[in-house]
């Protein structure tokens, strides 16, 4: 343990390199019975800190139902958040004005899980590109958007022909290369991406992948990386949030998460990776049952329901981050 | 009798599309050994899928077209066999089928225990072949002692796929129980009628990764006990890396690579096998993906199919398809030019 450690941890600390400063973010939605009456509240996300340094890859991690694109649309302000305050640029982006919301879409951009289901079937690839630029620089004439849509798709790998084709005569990486080309022609400094290579074959994720990390040394872009797939998480970003049912179980670097991971969810996650050459997950994998439900989330800590580790001041006391190694968080009693 | 449960042989089957005729399996060879977990392994669009519905005779009747080869299962030839027999007695008796998706794979009107129970009725191993053939349209007789015995079965096995409180769960709606859970039903409903091959198409593709965890060491620890052969299509080298015996990688409808799970990782022999594992993330920065796309099946590149893509590609290469050659036990590669040992991409 390092006891030169500074007092405040770097994922609380703000300084001239933070882009995104998020605090406290909370979001329920409330269970509704068939009549209306609100019969219960789903937590999902509960008391979210952290923040995002300019051309950094931040990863959110964890399963399904586990809060991380709920995340990615409330920073965005798809969703309006419970509780909480987002600072964007220095800025506060929590419930802003529907025209100052407008303003920071302009560099804030969100980039969603399956790009082919967000391109209008009936328009052509140029006329989705050249939208946003319609939106959001509506005094550009039609040449000068056309130059700069030409440039991106270059950028992105594809050729200007492309332009005039339908989004159904290209395959599913190219749509994703156009998903990202139509953020891009906005000229944006942080990008939320929702699970950009789910659903593609290894080949093609390993082109989008690089363009990825081309993209952002050449725009120079801050990615908030949100996925499940926790080998590309570890080798593209430069920092991790481990999230469970809502809540930030382990933050750090990623090195450190993935080397020494502390909390014993991370460890059993890391464990359920299958790795070609080393132990056989059928061999080693422990962990038993699936999340509880949501919305009736167990008392204290909310993994010690499944926890190996689990001791009875976990369903007492929900533990909360703790900085207590070099470069890592981890939220849970009895980890050391 | 073989010594192997299944072989497939030099099979042809083409599709007619808008397009043209698509050639979607090329000459396409396949062994199962008994009680052997075979990996099926490819990019979308290679035809795995087509190659599992080929042996469950499940192709679409209107535009497959099965031109030539064989499907020998427990040494009968099942392309030879009566379709109204073979749906009797094999498919879903000899061999099941465990579906990718298990969201949209139950009827969401019917509770879990109906549609299990339903399956019984016609599947179950209690049931004679000549029985099972029916006396076509007349309505069928289920016995109450054999509906006693057949729910017990289902009692039983849903506790062998580890389903907690499985009474509780046949009473419940699809839409009640978790994905996980539902996979799990799945698995157990294929292994009800007491297969010899159970056909899994993906069946970890739609699940997180500690749930698919736990699915893959339930279905190996089942196969086992069971003495079940299974084939196992993926896409992810990774999954089949935790639970196959065997790998046949696939590519643009002709197969690759046939290997032991330990000789293909160790010593991984065709360009494309390679290149497929250098694409997987890697903890050291960049990855090199497969320049260039898949190529359309309607017009495909003559000779080899990945030769377009190919940095060993030579003449031989664009002209005619190289036969399978041995490069060690148990190991054979469709490649004029296999890669040699020090180019390879070592792993283990």
């Amino acid at each position: 343990m390092n006891v030169d450690a500074p007092s405040a941890p770097r994922r609380t600390e703000v300084n001239a390199k933070t882009i995104l400063d998020i605090r406290q973010l909370t979001k329920h939605f409330a269970i509704r019975n068939a009549f209306g009456f609100q019969k219960g509240v789903l937590r999902a996300l509960d008391d979210v800190t952290f923040t995002v340094d300019k051309g950094e890859i931040l990863g959110i991690v964890g399963e399904s139902g586990c809060g991380k694109s709920t995340l990615g649309k409330t920073i965005m302000g798809i969703h309006p958040p419970t509780s909480g305050t987002m600072v964007f640029e220095g800025n506060d982006i929590t419930g802003q004005t529907p025209s100052a919301a407008r303003e920071t879409r302009r560099h804030l951009q969100y980039s969603y899980q399956d790009p082919g289901a967000s391109l209008d079937p009936r328009w052509k690839i140029r006329r989705s590109l050249h939208e946003p630029l319609v939106i959001h620089h509506g005094s550009l004439s039609f040449e000068e958007r056309e130059q700069r849509v030409r440039e991106i798709l270059q950028a992105v790998g594809l050729p200007a022909s492309h332009l005039d084709l339908y989004p159904h005569e290209i395959s599913g990486g190219q749509q994703r290369r156009v998903g990202l080309a139509r953020i891009l022609t906005l000229q944006p400094s942080l990008i939320v991406l929702d699970e950009p290579t789910s659903g593609l074959d290894v080949s093609v994720q390993a082109t989008i992948l690089n363009l990825l990390l081309d993209l952002r040394k050449q725009f120079d872009l801050t990615y908030l990386f949100i996925s499940h797939d926790l080998s590309v998480v570890r080798m593209i970003c430069n920092r991790i949030a481990v999230m469970y049912l809502g809540k930030v179980v382990e933050f750090g670097d990623t090195e450190a998460v993935f080397e020494t991971p502390r909390h014993p969810y991370t460890r059993s996650l890391l464990s359920a990776i299958p790795t070609i050459g080393g132990a056989r997950v059928t061999d080693t994998f422990s962990l038993e049952g699936e999340p509880p439900n949501p919305g009736n989330l167990p008392s204290g800590c909310r993994f010690r329901n499944r926890c190996p580790r689990a001791e009875p001041r976990c369903a007492e006391i929900e533990p909360e981050l703790r900085a207590d190694w070099p470069g890592q968080e981890a939220a849970c009693h009895v980890a050391t | 009798m073989t010594s192997n449960l299944l072989e497939v042989r030099d099979l042809r089957v083409s599709f007619a599309t808008d397009g043209g005729v698509a050639r979607v399996l090329d000459n396409v060879n396949l062994t199962i050994g008994r009680g052997q977990i075979v990996g099926l392994v490819g990019e979308s669009g290679c035809g795995k899928t087509t190659l599992a519905r080929s042996i469950l005779g499940v192709l679409p009747k209107n535009s497959a077209r099965l031109e030539s080869g064989t499907i020998a299962f427990d040494g009968t030839d099942l392309l030879q066999v009566d379709p109204d027999a073979l749906a009797a007695t094999v498919r879903g008796r000899r061999i099941s089928f465990i579906p990718q998706d298990p969201f949209s794979s139950f009827n969401p009107v019917f509770t879990i225990g109906a549609q299990i129970m339903d399956l019984m009725k016609w599947k179950s191993p209690a049931l004679d072949d000549a029985a099972a053939g029916g006396s076509g349209w007349l309505p069928r007789f289920y016995g109450s002692s054999r509906r006693k015995a057949d729910h017990d079965r289902v009692l039983d096995l849903l506790r062998q796929v580890q389903l907690p409180d499985p009474e509780a769960v046949l009473k419940k709606y699809p839409h009640e129980v978790s994905g996980g859970q539902r996979q799990r039903l799945m698995i157990a409903m294929a292994l009800l009628p007491e297969p010899k091959l159970i056909i899994a198409d993906e069946p970890t593709t739609a699940l997180d990764v500690t749930i698919q965890a736990q699915i893959l060491k339930l279905l190996r620890k089942l196969a086992t006990d069971h003495g079940i052969s299974v084939l196992f299509t993926t896409h992810d080298l990774g999954t089949a890396w935790e639970i196959c015996d065997s790998i046949t990688v696939m590519y643009a409808g002709q197969e690759m690579e046939a290997a032991s799970s330990d000789g293909f990782f160790k010593r991984p022999s065709h360009p494309y096998t390679n290149r497929l594992l250098k694409s997987l993330p890697s903890r050291d920065g960049r990855i090199a993906g497969i320049p260039g796309d898949i190529p359309g099946l309607v017009n495909p590149p003559p000779g080899c199919r990945f030769h377009p893509r190919c940095e060993f590609a030579t003449d031989l290469c664009r002209q005619t398809r190289p036969d399978l050659t041995p490069v060690g036990a148990g190991h054979a590669v469709r490649c004029y030019h296999p890669v040699a040992e020090e180019k390879r991409h070592a792993l283990a």
